[in-house]
C-alpha cells in the first residue's frame, strides 16, 4: 500500500507492506538512531514522537502513522544538542545503544514539562531501559541541563 | 595520592564518541553494514535433549528468496568452543554448529537464510524435524555421574586439564586449599554453614548479539561484530568451519553493550556458515528472546560456605564449595567458577589461618552459560559475605567491625588468591569512608517508619581481578600522523566502557598533547596489534600498560628523527609535547614539523607498538552499603540509599569510573531483588523477554552515592586498576544482609522477591 | 510472528463493524498485545478516523472514546478530580510513557486482561461499554462476553456519582504486571471492592455481610480484608503464588479501607 507522512520535515510517499511497523519504516529511510531492544514494548529504545507524541515505534504500524508527523533524533540535532553535552559530561552516554530514545523521550518531557523534578523526571523516563549507567548519571546531567537553562534566564 | 600528578589522566573528560552516540549517529553492527543482504535466522529446539532422527528441508528450500537451509549433516565434523578464551581454551571443545544431539530447549537444529525476514520465518515453519526425545537434565545438583550424559560423544575433547570428564558431565573440578580446614573450623567458636543460590542472570545488554559476514575482494570472510573478543572470534570461526585462520578478518563497530556476553562467540557462526558456502553476504541480529534462551547468562551456582571465627570475631577458616551450573556447553565454565572461591576468601585474608575450595562443573540440559561481569565472583561473594554477616550477627559483633578485624590490607599475602601480595589495597579506607557518607551507625539500627514499615541497612565487600595473570595479552599502536596527530590503534574493544578515552587519555599524557590530538581506532583482527580482548577486567591495567610503553617506545623514535633534524644525536634533545628541542637551547623543531618529515625522504618509523602482559592481577577493592525500606506486611523490599566506595586504583576517568560503578550497582540490585530465570518442566525458560525478565528501571533505585579511596598499583598504567567487574558485586550480599537485619531471616536463594520476604516473616525462615 | 495482509481505516463505524465479522480480521487498538502474537491477520481495522479519541463529559458522566490513550486517562483533570486521583494511580505504573501513549481504553479492555489495572478500577467505578451492535452494557457484563465477540467497543461512560475512590496495586518491581490490583469505592455508605490480577481477571465485591456498616474503623477494615481475602479465588502464575495473593489481598484491601476513610 501506498502511505503519505512527513519524516522529519519532509514530505514523503512510500509504498509499504500492512505490516510494516515503523520502526522498520524510519529505519528504512535512514532514521537509524531508531533502535530496536525487545520485541515486547519494555524497552524504549525505539522512541519517536508521532505529532509530537513519544511513542513506541516498534508497536506502531508504519500504515497507521500516514497523514501524520513522525519525527525521530535525526529531525531533532539541534534541540537534542542542547543537553545531550550535559549527559556527555557525565559519561553517562556509556555503550549508547539506548541514547536516542532516551534523548527523544527527554525532549518529550521537556517540553510537556520545561522544570521538572526529579521524581518527575525518573516517572517519566520510567519507560526507558538502560543497563550500563544505573541511571543516576542521566539525571545528573539533565540536571545539570536544567540548572545550566535556569542559571542563563537569571 | 594521586591528585594533581596527572595532567590527563584522573581527568573527567568526556568520552570521545560520547556526543556521536547521543545523538543517534549509526555506529553499531545494523546501522552501518548493508541491508540488502541474506536475512540469516535458526530453528531452534523445542526439546531440553534429543536427537534429531529426521530433518526434511525440501519444502522449506522451495520457499521463494530461500537461499539456503543447513542442517547438522552439512556442518563439519570438529568441536570447538565458542568462549573468546586465550588459546588452548580453558572450555572444552564441545560445539558443533549444528549437531544431530540437542541440548537445550532453544539448542540450534537449523540455519535458514533467505532474501525477507518473510520468507525465512515462513521457510523455518515449513522444516520438518523427526526427534527421539530424550530425557534430559534438568537440575544440576543430580547432573554429576548422572546416567543421562549431556555430551556422550568421542570427539568431545577438553584441551586443559581442568577436571573435565564428559562422561561424568563435568565441565570442570577441583580442589585447593591451605591448611587443615577441617582442625581450625572444629576449633572455632562459632561456625556458619550454609548453602547460597544464585540464577542464570542475563546480562541483557541493549542490543542483542548480531553480526554481518561477506566475502571481501580478496575471497576471505569479514565479520562485522558486535563483540569484545575480535582475535578470538576470528579463531572460533575459523574452528568452527574448519578453515585457515588467514580467510578470516574481523572488526567491530560500535558495540551496545557487552557485560560478558559478547565474549562468547554467540551469533557469529551462523551467517559465517552462509557466507562462506555461499558466498553470500549475510546478517543475523538476535531477537531478545533469542537472548533470553540461547545467549550467555551467568552460571547458575550452588555455594556451600563454612566460615568459622572465635567469640572476639576472629574470623580464622574459610571453607568453599561450588557447583557450578554450566548449562549443555562448556563455555567459560572452568573459569568462572574459580573465581566464586578465590575472590571472595582473600578478602578475609587478615586472619585466615586455613582456607579450602573446592569445585565441580556440571553440564546440563539447559541454556549453555558464559562470562557475564563478575564472573563467578558475583556468586561466591554473595555466599561468603552473606555468612560473614550472619556469623558477626551470631557473634553480637558490627558487621562493618568484623569486617574491619579481618578484611586484607595492603601488603599481606593472600593465600587463596594464588599467593599474590595485596601491595596497592586500600579496602581499609574504602570501609571506613563508606561508613562515613553512609552513616553506617544512623542506618544500620532497624527503624520503625509506621504502617508495617522499617528501614535498615547491610553492608558488604568485595574484590576482583585486573586482567588474567599471565595469560591475557594487550598490545598498542602508536603512531605519529600528520600535522603532529597520533593515531592510536588497539585491538581491546570499547563496549560503552569508554576505553577507547581512558587509553587515548593515558597517550595523551605520555605524549604531552591534548585528546584532540589522539584519534582512536579499534578494533580489527587484521589492522589492532594483538590483544586477547575486552574481559577479566582487563583492558585499562594490561593494554593500558602497553599503551604507555608504545608512547615510551615513539617518544624515542620521534626524538631520533628530530635529532637528525636538529643535527644532533638523540640523547640531545628532549621531547617536549608539541616539539622537540635541543637540550642545549640551539634549536627545536614543531611535531607538525617532524610529522612532515617523517613523510619524505625518511627511514625511520614514527611508529610504535607495544606488547604487556601481567604476572599478577591486582585486584580492585570495594564497599558498598545499601539502606532499605521493607514492607513487612507485603515483604515489598525499596533500595532507598546505596553508597559504594571503591579501590580501582587511579580512576584513569574519574566520570566514567563513577557510571561504571553506578551501573554495576544497578545490575546487582536487578540481581538480588528482580532478575529470575526459572524453567517450565520440559527446561524452557519461562523469563524470555523484557516482560518476563525484570530489569530495574530508573525507578527501582534509590540514591546512589560513589565514591573513591584510590591505591597507587605499581604495576598498572598511572596506579590503575580494574574497574569494570567489581562493580555488580556488593548489592547482592548487603542487600540481602538488610533484609535478614529487618526481618531475622536470611535469604540465601536470588532474587529475594517481595513473596520470599513475606513467607520469611511469616514462618521464620526462608 | 505477526503477518497482516491489509490495513484499512473505516470512514464509519458500520463499515468497521461488518469488517470485523471475518474471523481474521481485527480492530486495532495500541497494538501492544496484537504484535506480540504469532498469527497472520487479513485485515486490521484502524479506529483512528472515527473521532474516538476524546474525552467528552455531561452533567451525569465522562464519556470515553475507545481510541483514548491510557496515558490521557492518567493525564486527565476531571477524571483525577472524580478518582482522588485513582484514575493516575491505575495507569502510571503501567510500562512508561511511550508505551500508554500507545496503549488505547478500547484495547485494554477489549482483551479483558486478567492483569488489567484499568479494567480493575473501572469496575469499581460502574463504568458501562459501548458497544456498536450490542448496545450499552455495564463494564462486569462485557467482561463475562465470550472472547469469540465480534463486536466494536465505541466509548466507556464513567458516571460522575463516585463517592470516594482508593485504587492500590502491588508489584514485584516498579513498572512490571500487577501482583495483585485494588480498587475500592464508597458511595452512600456502600461500599465496592474489585480485585484483580488474581491472577484472572478482576472480580467485584460488595460488603454484603454488611462488616462496614458502622463506617470504617481498623477493626471493620480488618475484618472486611478477610472477608474479601476468603472470598476472593486466586491463582499462582511466575509472578506470585494465590497463597501469596490472598495476603496481599488482605493488607490492600484494609490499606485502601484506611485511606477511603482518611480521604472524607
Amino acid at each position: 500500500m501506498e502511505i503519505k507522512l512527513t519524516l522529519n520535515g519532509r514530505p514523503l510517499i512510500a509504498s509499504i507492506d500492512a505490516d510494516t511497523l515503523l520502526i522498520d519504516f524510519v529505519r528504512s529511510h535512514g532514521c537509524y538512531s531508531v533502535k530496536r531492544g525487545c520485541e515486547t514494548a519494555n524497552c524504549g529504545l525505539c522512541t519517536v514522537l508521532l505529532d509530537g507524541t513519544p511513542v513506541l515505534s516498534c508497536s506502531v504500524l508504519a500504515a497507521r502513522a500516514a497523514g501524520h508527523h513522525v519525527q525521530t533524533l535525526e529531525g531533532l540535532q539541534e534541540e537534542a544538542a542542547d543537553f545531550a553535552g550535559f549527559i556527555a559530561d557525565q559519561g553517562a552516554e556509556q555503550c549508547g545503544f539506548c541514547n536516542p530514545g532516551f534523548v527523544m523521550n527527554t525532549i518529550a518531557l521537556l517540553r510537556e514539562n520545561p522544570d521538572p523534578t526529579d521524581d518527575e523526571i525518573r516517572a517519566y523516563l520510567a519507560g526507558n531501559l538502560c543497563r550500563c549507567s544505573g541511571y543516576e548519571g542521566q539525571l545528573r546531567g539533565i540536571r545539570a541541563y536544567l540548572d545550566s537553562r535556569k542559571g542563563a534566564e537569571a | 595520592m594521586s591528585e594533581n600528578r596527572f595532567r590527563v589522566v584522573n581527568q573527567p573528560v568526556r568520552k570521545k564518541d560520547a556526543m556521536q552516540l547521543l545523538l543517534g549517529k549509526p555506529a553499531y553492527v545494523d546501522d552501518v553494514t548493508p541491508h540488502d543482504c541474506l536475512v540469516v535466522k535458526v530453528l531452534r529446539s523445542p526439546h531440553a535433549h534429543a536427537l534429531i532422527e529426521e530433518i526434511n528441508t525440501d519444502i522449506a528450500l522451495k520457499v521463494p528468496g530461500v537461499a539456503c537451509v543447513f542442517t547438522w549433516k552439512d556442518v563439519p565434523q570438529k568441536r570447538f568452543t565458542m568462549a573468546g578464551q586465550t588459546y588452548p581454551e580453558p572450555s572444552p571443545y564441545d560445539r558443533l554448529i549444528l549437531d544431530q544431539r540437542v541440548r537445550f530447549v532453544g539448542d540450534a537444529v537449523a540455519i535458514v537464510a533467505g532474501e525477507s525476514e518473510k520468507a525465512v520465518d515462513k521457510a523455518l515453519k515449513l522444516i520438518k524435524v523427526k526427534y527421539q526425545v530424550l530425557k534430559p537434565v534438568l537440575d544440576f545438583r543430580t547432573a554429576k555421574d548422572n546416567k543421562i550424559l549431556v555430551h556422550p560423544e568421542d570427539n568431545w575433547r577438553a584441551l586443559c586439564p581442568v577436571g573435565a570428564d564428559n562422561q561424568r558431565n563435568l565441565c570442570a573440578s577441583d580442589t585447593c586449599g591451605d591448611g587443615d580446614v577441617d582442625a581450625v573450623l572444629a576449633d572455632c567458636d562459632e561456625v556458619v554453614d550454609h548453602v547460597y543460590h544464585t540464577k542464570a542472570c542475563q546480562q541483557a545488554m541493549m542490543e542483542t548479539f548480531r553480526t554481518y559476514t561477506e566475502m571481501d575482494p580478496y575471497g576471505r570472510l569479514h565479520i562485522v561484530s558486535s563483540t569484545q573478543i575480535v582475535f578470538h572470534v576470528r579463531r572460533i570461526i575459523a574452528n568452527a568451519l574448519d578453515i585457515p585462520k588467514s580467510k578470516i578478518h574481523v572488526e567491530k563497530p560500535r558495540i551496545g553493550g557487552g557485560f560478558g556476553a559478547k565474549q562468547t562467540v554467540v551469533a557469529e557462526v551462523y551467517p559465517a556458515l552462509v557466507t562462506w558456502k555461499t558466498g553470500r553476504p549475510a546478517k543475523m541480529i538476535y531477537t531478545r528472546e533469542e537472548c533470553q534462551i540461547a545467549g550467555s547468562p551467568r552460571h547458575e551456582m550452588q555455594v556451600h560456605v563454612r566460615v568459622g571465627a572465635n567469640r572476639d570475631g576472629v574470623i580464622r577458616a574459610i571453607d568453599v564449595y561450588t557447583l557450578s551450573n554450566t548449562g549443555a556447553f562448556g563455555e567459560h565454565g572452568p573459569t568462572t567458577v574459580g573465581l566464586s572461591g578465590h575472590k571472595s576468601i582473600p578478602l578475609y585474608t587478615g586472619n585466615l589461618e586455613a582456607f579450602r575450595f573446592a569445585y565441580d562443573v556440571v553440564y546440563t540440559n539447559v541454556q549453555a552459560a558464559g562470562a557475564y561481569r563478575g564472573y563467578g565472583a558475583t556468586q561466591g561473594i554473595f555466599a561468603v559475605e552473606s555468612a560473614v554477616s550472619e556469623l558477626a550477627g551470631r557473634l553480637g559483633i558490627d558487621p562493618v567491625a568484623i569486617r574491619e578485624k579481618n578484611m586484607v590490607r595492603e601488603g599481606q599475602i593472600m593465600q587463596a588468591y594464588y599467593n599474590e601480595p595485596a601491595n596497592a589495597c586500600a579496602l581499609d579506607r574504602c570501609m571506613a569512608r563508606c561508613k562515613e557518607i553512609f552513616g553506617w551507625d544512623e542506618k544500620y539500627p532497624v527503624r520503625d517508619m509506621g504502617n508495617g514499615k522499617v528501614r535498615t541497612a547491610g553492608v558488604a565487600m568485595a574484590m576482583q581481578g585486573s586482567g588474567i595473570s599471565g595469560v591475557d595479552v594487550g598490545s598498542a599502536t602508536i603512531k605519529l600522523s600528520d600535522e603532529g596527530f597520533y593515531n592510536l590503534m588497539i585491538g581491546a574493544a570499547d563496549m560503552g566502557t569508554g576505553c577507547d578515552t581512558i587509553l587515548a587519555q593515558m597517550a595523551a599524557e605520555c605524549l604531552d598533547c591534548g585528546m584532540e590530538d589522539i584519534a582512536v581506532f579499534g578494533a580489527d583482527s587484521d589492522a589492532s596489534p594483538y590483544d586477547s580482548g575486552s574481559y577479566a577486567s582487563s583492558t585499562t591495567y594490561v593494554t593500558g600498560k602497553a599503551v604507555e610503553k608504545a608512547c615510551t617506545e615513539l617518544r624515542a623514535n620521534i626524538c631520533a628523527l628530530a635529532a637528525d633534524m636538529l643535527s644532533c644525536r638523540p640523547d640531545e634533545v628532549e621531547f617536549a609535547g608539541r616539539t622537540v628541542r635541543r637540550l642545549d637551547g640551539a634549536g627545536e623543531v614543531s611535531l607538525a614539523d617532524i610529522a612532515t618529515k617523517s613523510m619524505c625522504g625518511n627511514t625511520t618509523a614514527v611508529e610504535a607498538t607495544a606488547t604487556h602482559s601481567s604476572p599478577v592481577s591486582p585486584p580492585p577493592f570495594m564497599v558498598g552499603m545499601a539502606e532499605i525500606e521493607l514492607d513487612t506486611e507485603t515483604g515489598q523490599m525499596d533500595v532507598i540509599d546505596y553508597a559504594a566506595v571503591v579501590d580501582c586504583g587511579t580512576p584513569v576517568n574519574p566520570n566514567l569510573a563513577r557510571v561504571q560503578t553506578e551501573g554495576g550497582i544497578v545490575q546487582g540490585i536487578g540481581m538480588a531483588l528482580y532478575e529470575d530465570v526459572t524453567y517450565e518442566p520440559t527446561g524452557r525458560i519461562m523469563e524470555n523477554s523484557f516482560m518476563q525478565y525484570k530489569i530495574p528501571t530508573r525507578l527501582d533505585m534509590g540514591k546512589l552515592r560513589v565514591e573513591f579511596e584510590s591505591s597507587y598499583e605499581q604495576t598498572g598504567p598511572f596506579g590503575a586498576k580494574s574497574i569494570g567487574e567489581i562493580v555488580i558485586n556488593t548489592p547482592s550480599p548487603a542487600i540481602a544482609h538488610a533484609i535478614a537485619h529487618a526481618t531475622g531471616v536470611w535469604h540465601r536463594e536470588l532474587p529475594i522477591t517481595p513473596e520470599k520476604v513475606l513467607w520469611g516473616i511469616k514462618h521464620g525462615q526462608a | 510472528m505477526l503477518t497482516i495482509g491489509q490495513y484499512t481505516r473505516p470512514e464509519s463505524l458500520d463499515e468497521a463493524y461488518a469488517l470485523c465479522q471475518k474471523k481474521n480480521n481485527v480492530v486495532l487498538g495500541g497494538m501492544l498485545w496484537l504484535k506480540m502474537q504469532h498469527r497472520n491477520v487479513g485485515t486490521v481495522i484502524d479506529l483512528c478516523d472515527l473521532g474516538l479519541d476524546k474525552i467528552e463529559e455531561d452533567e451525569t458522566a465522562y464519556r470515553i472514546g475507545a481510541m483514548v490513550s491510557l496515558r490521557a486517562l492518567e493525564q486527565h483533570a476531571g477524571l483525577a478530580a472524580l478518582t482522588g486521583g485513582a484514575m493516575a494511580h491505575a495507569t502510571q505504573h503501567i510500562v512508561g510513557v511511550q508505551f500508554r501513549n500507545c496503549a488505547t481504553l478500547g484495547g485494554s479492555l477489549w482483551g479483558r486482561f486478567g492483569f488489567s489495572d484499568v479494567l480493575t478500577l473501572l469496575l469499581a467505578l460502574d463504568a458501562r461499554v459501548h458497544l456498536h451492535h450490542a448496545g450499552e452494557m455495564p463494564l462486569a457484563d462485557f467482561a463475562a462476553l465470550p472472547r469469540t465477540t465480534r463486536d466494536i467497543l465505541t466509548h466507556v461512560t464513567i458516571p460522575k456519582a463516585q463517592g470516594r475512590v482508593v485504587y492500590l496495586s502491588q508489584r514485584n518491581i516498579s513498572t512490571d504486571f500487577p501482583v495483585l490490583t485494588c480498587a475500592l469505592r464508597a458511595r452512600d455508605g456502600q461500599y465496592t471492592c474489585v480485585i484483580g490480577a488474581r491472577p484472572m481477571p478482576a472480580a467485584v465485591f460488595a460488603d454484603e455481610s454488611g462488616l462496614l456498616a458502622q463506617g470504617i474503623t481498623e477493626d471493620s477494615a480488618r475484618a472486611f480484608a478477610d472477608d474479601i481475602a476468603a472470598r476472593a479465588v486466586f491463582g499462582s502464575n511466575m509472578r506470585a503464588s494465590a497463597d501469596y495473593r490472598r495476603e496481599i489481598c488482605r493488607v490492600l484491601v484494609r490499606r485502601g479501607l484506611l485511606a477511603l476513610s482518611k480521604e472524607g
